[in-house]
């Protein structure tokens, strides 16, 4: 294997990694707040995806079409958690069953509205074609990827870290009980950190629509993989999140590209590994 | 010279920089009955958690019978004749008192991992659990839904649970937790009628009845045991006097 | 108690076995399909509605089970038993190890877990093409033939697949109603009291999950048998969120709960694609109205049963 072969994998794997964490973050901050499983996050990922496809078809606007997913499946959330998982406060098997359900029925509807064929997400020109860099040859998309992953990586920890909103999120990640009982709107911070996870994984889906494409059980198919994120990096937190997905996204890639016939097994042994070293994930607590 | 029932040797626990038990040293011996109060906080769940194995130690060391048990599991140190109750009633709900009291007289046996016969063929076991019962004034329960129970009537069925399986250090949590004063009057009755070969170490907020229950008397505070001996003696410990009255 | 649930179900054993010769093609097929999956909702109740583990990667077992069957009666022309020991072996090996992974976390966690190791299994199925022919999957599995008995026509294979979910639900049954099915409550009900009391908690999860692993394999054998025809669809998450619905739906911790709700989604199943390709949303809309109207499902709502 030459040394482009594994610089070139690397990037590959360390751009889907990029586009995991946009999944991550949002699932794992989810988990943290309200310790729920939530099984339509792939769901937002795929509607992001159609959403923005639309968009970009009629508007010719990549960006108007990331804005829109967002703020759709955004919004989405929103109904979701306001009108349907707050009934059923505290139940967390009747919570999960119940974002079941939803991605039941925004498969089918998407199935419906869009059909059963695959499309690619029409993205603009300037990221179009490849770079060199340091004698390496890189697809500009791939490090548009990178970049906004990184750039919605700094914005959380600084949200996280230096605002009060932030202050209130973490509070209710470590005790929600205690968040509750010190003044923090506890449901109000569950929505909005909801709704904040869903538009993020509306964008990872346009984005990700870019170059994977947006097709049909690509719901179920991502959902796995954000799941084994934030059971390595550990529930609730963002570092977890980066570490998972650069995992993740490394072992994925070098595993399809190695030994393709056992892929989903290149997630499974670094899964684990880490749990039978850490049950509670690298950066987890119990 | 017999083994201390229970001993522990410095044992620490702390939850990030808070020493909730700090360097507790104590020996109970066979059949002794020792009370351990001490004012809210003072740690006194958190050190039957410590020794009962639902919680690891930060330092120190935890024997039962001469036996080193301070990493072993709870259900190591069950096996070895410890049972404890709890301060926040747990029970199993949804289970009839009798299976409640099934699930605590099959846990030393074999029969736990018997999977072709249904519970009600084994006559021995169902006998044991009927016989705990009884000795804690639930025999008449026996097909009730425990959440259907009173709060006193779960306090009993706590302590029954303990009892049925025969064990030899008996960590008894607040049994009169949330009792009124006659029930806690019936609770102290049940607990004097123990079989004296029982080692019993038990926390009660109750000081009467704690000094009642017990010839030695242990006092926690802030984590640390500031004084341990002859009930009398711990009564009269102006040290003793302030933290309750100073509180 | 079970001698009133024994008699209750030898009754419908009976009523279907007199019933069966008689029925038109169609539903006596779906009726067989009913039990297989019975099978499998009934394995899944064990862990879920006696345990307390939710488990949503139940379909690889099941799976491991019918590709087993699958491959061994196509490439070796194995006969009944040898495929049924060796799906079943290979679904409690799976399980095995699966579980070693799965036991250590709670709630939460090991629900994720489990999703994880299911699409494993499905992943497995789908990329391993040199041994599971990948998408296309495996056809041509025959009707087996139990020595001189032979059992491809639909009636004969109908009172096969009834007497094994006869079996299969004796046998969990009496695991239930045993010692250490009262520890499996026990575990639901509290693992810091069952802790306490002396049990090694682990273990006796561990041993639920390998025990249900191997049932839902059984169900996956007889399935190969059933469809002639195995794919990654058959593990893949949608199965096992179908099995999951089958146990709230019909009520989990009560094992016929589970085999009803089994023969509900089958047949609903069946009945809806007649009329609308729709079948995901209206068995997603079913979830919905399940969980928010009738948590215990139709069993525990019978039995007045408020969980």
């Amino acid at each position: 294997m030459s040394p482009e072969f594994w610089i070139a994998q690397s990037f590959n794997g360390i751009s889907y990694g990029a586009l995991l964490f946009l999944l991550a973050s949002g699932l794992s901050l989810i988990f943290g707040v309200m310790r729920i499983v939530n099984l339509a996050h792939g769901s937002y990922f795929m509607l992001g995806g159609y959403v923005g496809l639309t968009v970009a078809l009629r508007t010719k606007s990549f960006t108007l079409a990331c804005l829109a997913a967002a703020v759709a499946i955004g919004l989405v959330g929103v109904g979701m958690e306001r009108f349907f998982l707050r009934r059923l406060r505290g139940e967390v098997l009747g919570q999960v069953l119940l974002t079941i359900g939803f991605a039941l029925i925004f498969q089918d509807l998407a199935l419906l509205i869009w059909g059963g064929d695959p499309y690619t997400v029409p993205i603009p020109a300037l990221l179009t074609g490849t770079t060199r860099l340091g004698g390496a040859v890189f697809p500009i998309y791939r490090i548009f990827i990178v970049g906004v992953a990184v750039v919605v990586g700094l914005a959380l920890w600084l949200v996280l870290d230096r605002t009060r909103v932030g202050a209130m999120i973490r509070a209710a990640v470590d005790d929600a009980e205690m968040a509750q009982g010190v003044g923090i709107n506890v449901p109000r911070v569950s929505l909005a950190v909801f709704a904040l996870g869903a538009a993020l994984a509306a964008l990872g889906g346009v984005i990700g629509g870019g170059f994977l494409g947006v097709y049909p059980g690509a719901d179920f198919e991502v959902l796995p993989y954000a799941f084994v994120v934030v059971i390595v990096g550990g529930l609730g937190s963002l570092p977890g999140a980066v570490a998972g997905s650069l995992l993740v996204g490394l072992l994925d890639n070098f595993g399809k590209a190695l030994f393709p016939e056992l892929s989903y097994f290149t997630l499974f042994a670094p899964m684990a590994l880490i749990l039978a070293i850490r049950p509670t994930g690298l950066f987890g607590r119990a | 010279m017999t083994a201390p029932a229970l001993r522990l040797d410095g044992v620490c626990r702390a939850f990030g920089g808070l020493q909730a038990v700090d360097g507790v040293s104590l020996e109970v011996l066979p059949g002794e009955r020792r009370a351990l109060i001490g004012p809210n906080g003072a740690g006194k769940t958190t050190l039957f958690n410590l020794i009962a194995g639902a919680l690891p130690v930060s330092a120190g060391r935890i024997a039962l019978f001469g036996q080193d048990v301070t990493g072993a599991p709870s259900h190591r140190r069950a096996a070895l004749g410890l049972a404890r109750t709890f301060q926040i009633t747990n029970l199993f709900p949804d289970l009839t008192v009798l299976e409640n009291c099934l699930l605590a007289v099959q846990a030393h046996t074999p029969t736990r991992f018997a999977m072709l016969r249904p519970v009600r063929r084994y006559p021995a076991l169902l006998e044991r659990a009927r016989a705990a019962l009884t000795s804690l004034e639930l025999g008449a329960m026996g097909d009730a839904v425990v959440k259907n129970l009173s709060h006193g009537e779960q306090r009993q069925l706590e302590i029954a649970l303990a009892l049925a399986g025969r064990p030899k250090v008996l960590l008894l949590d607040e049994p009169t937790a949330g009792l009124s004063p006659a029930e806690s009057r019936l609770m102290a009755g049940l607990l004097r009628r123990l079989d004296p070969a029982i080692t019993v170490l038990i926390i009660e907020h109750d000081m009467d009845i704690a000094l009642e229950l017990s010839e030695r008397v242990a006092v926690l505070h802030y984590g640390r045991v500031i004084a341990d001996g002859p009930r009398e003696q711990v009564k009269a410990d102006p040290r003793v006097k302030e933290i309750y009255l100073g509180a | 108690m079970i001698g009133r649930r024994a008699l209750l179900a030898a009754a419908v054993v009976v009523v279907l076995a007199v019933v069966a010769p008689l029925l038109p093609a169609y539903p006596l097929t779906l009726l067989t399909q009913a039990l297989i999956v019975g099978i499998l909702a009934m394995s899944l109740d064990v862990l879920l509605g006696y345990t307390g583990l939710s488990s949503l990667g139940h379909a690889a077992y099941f799976g491991v089970g019918a590709y087993a069957v699958a491959i061994m009666a196509t490439e070796r022309q194995a006969g009944l038993v040898a495929c049924l020991v060796m799906g079943v072996v290979l679904a409690a090996l799976t399980a095995a190890v699966f579980g070693l992974l799965a036991i250590r976390a709670t709630g939460t966690y090991f629900l994720m877990i489990t999703l994880a190791l299911g699409m494993v299994i499905w992943g497995l199925a789908f990329r391993w093409v040199s041994l599971t022919k990948g998408d296309n999957g495996i056809a041509g599995v025959p009707r087996p033939s139990l020595g001189a008995l032979d059992l491809s026509g639909p009636v004969p294979f109908f009172y096969f697949c009834l007497v094994s979910a006869a079996v299969a639900w004796a046998l969990m049954g009496l695991l239930v109603v045993s010692p250490f099915g009262l520890g499996l409550k026990g575990i639901r009900g509290s693992e810091s009291r069952m802790q306490a009391l002396g049990y090694n908690v682990w273990l006796h999860k561990y041993a639920a999950f390998v025990i249900s692993g191997v049932f839902a394999g059984f169900g996956g054998t007889l399935w190969a048998y059933y469809n002639g025809f195995v794919s990654p669809n058959d593990v893949q998450l949608v199965t096992s969120v179908e099995t999951l619905l089958m146990v709230a739906l019909g009520g989990p911790g009560t094992l016929i709960g589970p085999a009803l709700g089994a023969g509900i989604i089958v047949f609903l199943k069946n009945f809806v694609s007649v009329y609308t390709k729709r079948w995901l949303l209206i068995l997603g809309g079913v979830y919905i109205g399940v969980i928010l109207f009738a948590p215990s499902g139709i069993v525990g709502a019978l039995r007045g049963r408020r969980r």
